[in-house]
């Protein structure tokens, strides 16, 4: 819209005006992507070359010849298996930590009882404990229980570090939920679990899904307890591969360029598949913070 | 009678609710209490002992940890890089998300192409990213070195992450490229939030959509930007995976942080007694930390 007091001369050179601005910020944002492109640029095209080639050419040169026994390597050097472990891990993870999440979410958004916002307090309390804190007492237990050095010592932890977070989300999210659906789901005779498992699960899945997506992504990029908990190579999930494969190809840069590559391209589908998802599961997590 | 009667129904439907409530909230705060209430407190406990942590011979030693952990100058050290980590980490990283957003908001649907790009740092492990810029910023074959070796027409070296000073400055920087995409995608979630018809009612006054941004919708932002400084500075305060991977706290402990200090005194040189005092220091020092800055936020809030 114009502004109607506006002159011809004066509303042609806001244009010019703004036509300069945009200009500007064109260009910063093209520093950024640069900024931001730079470093993939180069894990890619030297995963596709051989070490001595990477110093020879200088990094910036396309790869001459392409090289694809990198690739050939570290697939057949077991990185399906480290992948493999990471996907039983995340999953099993997401569907308990998505189930015990909306069983708690539930009362506590939707029933009154003397200990409601007490126990809503406590759990959003966790949210600002670091896990650091809690790693030596996890090894600990994790030893004594003999859980140790098996993929199921990380379930534990990981779905319990993303509870408090997502109930939180769930709670704010299943309060919007109206009222008179359960009203009308109790008239025709149904108790609060049918209530739970008919009406408000299947209302609350975007925002579920949302949280699955968000804590996937982390859950997928553990680094620390994976390290703590895990000894053996065979039961290492993905993050630990770097660190494996360098320690067993320690002078041959394209190759761990290799293992990055194709780590993070499960990641980057994702993400572009889901990115309408990702931002509205921010969205959610922003609404009160 | 009836009265009675009503509130016996009540009782009994009050007994219900209870029951159900416990049912739902059992799985939850067993795992918490396990996994978290528990460790923390246990963190306390084992830092009164001197501790492997594999045989089952612990000594109580009492404070002993903790006057150590007093006159410990690298738990210090290790605190103030945690402090210049968190100042830089606010001062870079939300502006600059704040920045991408607004562009972003402000040139809507056509610029995604933008938005996919930027964001793919946030994508990558912190591992990934710290094995990446190791060999990036190498002196040897990286991109920083090749480059100055391009511009200045003769081999030179640029070494970022091997000498004291550079090394935590470059680490801050690393940091900036993998979390300014977060924060931009949340401050796109908050310019989003903000109801549309607050929009419309600036149009039909005239306002241009850049206006709009600079007197509307940048001071609405105002409690998104709190939470955002606050995610922040606990981040920067426990930050621990990039770092473990890219410099291990060196060169000569230039890098070393709370976090990386703790794993390697617990999970390398098994003296578990004192790396559970030093994360309990942590706890204790990020607690306070977050509690002063939510206090300082609040008085600010009301004038």
């Amino acid at each position: 819209m114009v502004n109607p007091n506006m002159s011809e001369a004066d509303y042609r050179k806001s244009k010019i005006k703004s036509r300069i601005a945009w200009g500007v910020a064109i260009f910063f944002a093209c520093i950024w992507l640069v900024l931001t492109l730079t470093p993939f640029f180069f894990m890619i095209i030297n995963s596709f070359r051989k070490q001595f080639d990477m110093l020879q050419q200088g990094v910036f040169h396309l790869p001459d010849p392409w090289f694809f026994d990198n690739y050939v390597n570290v697939v057949s050097h077991g990185f399906f298996g480290y992948f493999l472990r990471s996907v039983i891990v995340v999953a099993i993870s997401l569907v308990l930590m998505l189930a015990i999440s909306a069983f708690a979410a539930y009362p506590l958004a939707r029933m009154s009882f003397k200990l409601n916002p007490f126990i809503y307090a406590l759990i959003v309390a966790m949210m600002s404990v670091p896990m650091h804190v809690t790693l030596i007492p996890i090894f600990k237990l994790t030893t004594s229980v003999g859980l140790y050095d098996s993929l199921g010592s990380l379930i534990g932890p990981y779905v319990a570090f993303a509870l408090p977070m997502s109930v939180f989300i769930l709670t704010a999210f299943m309060k919007t939920i109206p009222k008179e659906v359960e009203e009308s789901a109790e008239i025709d005779g149904c108790n609060r679990y049918q209530n739970f498992f008919k009406m408000i699960l299947p209302l609350s899945k975007s925002g579920l899904s949302t949280l699955a997506i968000y804590n996937g992504v982390s859950m997928w990029n553990e680094f620390a307890f994976a390290n703590t908990l895990l000894i053996t190579p065979e039961k290492k999930t993905l993050p630990l591969a770097l660190g494996q494969f360098k320690g067993e190809h320690s002078l041959d840069i394209p190759i761990i360029l290799a293992v990055l590559t194709l780590s993070v391209l499960p990641m980057i589908t994702l993400f572009i598949v889901f990115q309408d998802k990702l931002v509205k599961g921010m969205m959610a997590g922003a609404v009160k913070g | 009678m009836k009265n009675e009667n009503n509130i016996g129904l009540a009782q009994a439907r009050a007994k219900s609710t209870a029951k159900a409530a416990t049912v739902f909230l059992i799985p939850a705060l067993l795992l918490i209490t396990i996994y978290i209430i528990y460790p923390v407190i246990d963190t306390f406990v084992i830092s009164g002992y001197k501790w492997n942590g594999i045989s089952s011979d612990r000594i109580f030693i009492g404070t002993e940890n903790w006057v150590s952990l007093f006159k410990d100058e690298m738990f210090w050290k290790s605190f103030k890089h945690n402090l210049i980590v968190m100042v830089f980490s606010i001062l870079l990283q939300i502006p600059m998300g704040m920045l991408l957003a607004t562009f972003l908001d402000a040139g809507g649907k056509k610029f995604n192409i933008f938005k996919i790009i930027w964001f793919l740092p946030y994508l990558m492990s912190s591992v990934a990213i710290a094995f990446l810029f190791v060999y990036a910023l190498a002196t040897n074959g990286g991109i920083v070195s090749s480059l100055a070796t391009l511009i200045m027409g003769k081999k030179t070296t640029i070494d970022l992450l091997g000498t004291a000073p550079n090394a935590l400055y470059t680490v801050i920087g690393v940091m900036a490229w993998q979390f300014t995409p977060f924060y931009m995608v949340y401050f796109i979630a908050g310019y989003g939030n903000i109801d549309t018809s607050i929009y419309e009612a600036a149009i039909i006054d005239g306002a241009t959509r850049w206006q709009y941004i600079k007197h509307i919708a940048i001071p609405l932002l105002g409690p998104i930007f709190k939470t955002a400084c606050t995610m922040s500075l606990i981040g920067s305060l426990k930050y621990f995976d990039m770092i473990w991977n890219m410099t291990q706290g060196g060169p000569a402990g230039s890098t070393e942080l709370m976090a990386t200090y703790m794993y390697k005194l617990s999970f390398q040189q098994f003296n578990m007694g004192y790396g559970s005092a030093v994360a309990a220091g942590m706890f204790l020092l990020i607690t306070a930390i977050a509690l002063i800055f939510n206090k300082v936020f609040k008085v600010k809030e009301e004038y």
